[in-house]
């Protein structure tokens, strides 16, 4: 036997679970939104994964649209993807409250179990593998780090940094 | 399992019972260290003369009438001799010891090439360079307003040598070009470059990153102007590494940075400069660095660089075959002279999953685009994986690479 087999290779499976490589390989709300209202860039650079992210808020602060487009891994691509799919039709305070919850679940070394957030974030559970992948949890906030700069309107990139 | 091939290839050397750093297991997994073009493992001889020093001869150099300072002094200075007769330098002042070939190629920039270049002027450099051997001339032409000329290459990551030499114009102050390309393992031809250069007087610097540790490296042969080097790409320690430079240009260039060691003589009045090659080496240096790297040159003339050349060359070859037989693999420098380095790409697997599936497996690559985003938009991919070589790998290690990236497509069927 070589060692490969003996190793377990659950914690790969539980990061690459079905869910992310459905949308690493589909990405839901792939290109540009022409007619956004909001939009910044996130970049990071140890590894070159670059996207942008639009997003279109109406005059009642609610995301009536959200897209994204760019290049990165499996992880980066998938977590952009669900955020898409997960903000269309959040207002712009609640999106804002679960890049928080997000970020929490994936840096703090204790998440909080139950955050009290009234948005169905059951998909994103499919992100949690990553915490035990320190080296890629930065590949997983890149969207979310993106969303937080576009809706307080900065020009800068996001960076992961 | 038997593997045949694996026993007669690549035994010329065996030497990794002298990597501790090899003898562990990663992610549950025997380490397979295979990103030695990033940064090298050290021998323990290494280790123990860095160790060595910090026990017993730590003192500053150039500098004290006592005995510390004096055996500092000395294992320093020894430690130049080493590199330069490592490289066969016609004289120790030509060994300008600096923090690594970063720094190297900085000093040329500024120190050489800053205070005579005008706007009309060109320093011409290669789309293969590692990002070290490109922002420095940036720099330098945003600074005197002259041009940088990059010299084309081909699909394989072969220079257009035809193109390179008619870029050779008589306002061009400088080439700068790799000796080993770190992206695509290109070895160039850079004896027959320097010599054309060179007769239309067009000083040569040579990037030797990753030349230095694969082959024998004579730079009167070579007769390049400048080769830059580091330490911990050849099995010595991080933050130390060489300029080597002719005398009779580094004698007309300006000191670099300014501070101690580099005077004979200071007043408000004006500074004497020490000689070669201490008007280059202000402020104290990095000495255990030095001290290691010594060590690293005495370890690699023990094994022999005619030997490691052959074992290596043999191992590139097992490798390359290897991944050619990974279906969905595409290759990244397919030039017909190559050393130790293979970028590829598997499937449309991104190189960080890869990074991410081969750790898991004990299996260390780098992803990504190994500082040479020029290279990487050539090709028009966002990055790759790569593998490079050094003397302690073996068939074995090939082996579990392409065992672990057939576990990477088998996740991402």
């Amino acid at each position: 036997m070589n060692a490969i087999d003996i190793n377990s290779g659950d914690e790969l499976r539980d990061l690459y679970r079905e869910l992310i490589l459905d949308h690493a390989r589909n990405p839901r709300h792939f290109g540009k939104l022409d007619d956004a209202t909001h939009t910044a860039e996130g970049i990071n650079p140890l590894c070159g994964d670059k996207l942008r992210l639009f997003v279109r808020l109406d005059e009642a602060q609610i995301i009536t649209a959200a897209s994204f487009e760019g290049s990165g891994c499996a992880i980066s691509v998938a977590s952009a993807s669900l955020l898409t799919d997960l903000i269309i039709g959040l207002s712009a305070d609640k999106a804002l409250e679960c890049f928080a919850v997000v970020s929490e679940r994936l840096t703090s070394p204790e998440p909080q179990a139950a955050r009290d957030i009234d948005v169905n974030l059951e998909k994103l559970r499919a992100l949690d593998g990553v915490r035990e992948f320190p080296a890629r949890v930065k590949c997983a906030t890149l969207a979310w780090h993106a969303l937080n700069s576009a809706m307080h309107g900065q020009s800068v990139p996001a960076s992961t940094e | 399992m038997t593997r045949p091939q694996a026993q007669n290839v690549a035994s010329i050397v065996d030497c990794r019972a002298d990597f501790p750093a090899l003898h562990q297991d990663v992610n549950g997994c025997p380490l397979v260290y295979l990103d030695n073009a990033a940064s090298s493992q050290q021998p323990s001889s290494v280790i123990k003369a860095v160790a060595h020093y910090h026990s017993h001869d730590h003192a500053n150099v150039h500098r004290g009438v006592h005995t510390l300072s004096q055996r500092a002094t000395d294992a320093y200075e020894g430690a130049r001799d080493k590199l330069q007769s490592f490289i066969n330098a016609a004289s120790r002042s030509e060994i300008v010891l600096t923090s690594g070939t970063t720094e190297s190629i900085n000093l040329v920039a500024q120190s050489f090439c800053r205070p005579t270049l005008a706007a009309s002027d060109k320093i011409v450099i290669t789309h293969m360079e590692h990002h070290s051997n490109i922002v420095p001339w940036q720099l330098v032409c945003e600074q005197t307003g002259a041009e940088l000329v990059v010299a084309p290459m081909n699909r394989d990551g072969e220079l257009d040598i035809e193109t390179l030499e008619k870029l050779l114009s008589d306002d061009v102050r400088l080439l700068a070009i790799a000796h080993v390309s770190n992206a695509l393992g290109t070895v160039n031809p850079v004896k027959d470059i320097t010599a054309k250069a060179q007769a239309l007087n067009i000083p040569v610097l040579l990037d030797g990153a990753q030349g230095i540790p694969h082959m024998q490296i004579d730079v009167q042969e070579l007769g390049c102007d400048f080769y830059a080097f580091s330490g911990h790409k050849m099995f010595g320690p991080t933050g130390v590494g060489v300029l080597y430079g002719r005398e009779a240009l580094l004698d007309t260039m300006p000191p670099y940075q300014g501070g101690g060691d580099m005077i004979l003589e200071v007043s408000f009045d004006g500074t004497i400069y020490n000689e070669l090659p201490y008007k280059f080496e202000a402020g104290t240096p990095n000495i255990s660095g030095v001290i290691g790297l010594g060590a690293a040159v005495d370890y690699l003339l023990s094994v022999g660089m005619a030997n490691i050349a052959q074992h290596e060359e043999q191992l590139l070859k097992y490798m390359t075959d290897k991944l050619k037989q990974v279906e969905g693999m595409r290759l990244f420098g397919t030039a017909r002279n190559k050393a130790s380095v293979q970028s590829f790409l598997v499937d449309d697997i991104h190189p960080h999953d890869l990074g991410t599936i081969l750790d898991h497996q004990g299996v260390a690559i780098r992803t990504g685009h190994h500082c040479a985003m020029p290279v990487m938009d050539f090709f028009g991919v966002p990055g790759t994986a790569r593998a490079s070589l050094a003397l302690y790998n073996n068939c074995e290690d090939v082996d579990r690479l392409i065992e672990a990236l057939q576990k990477a497509r088998a996740l991402f069927a």
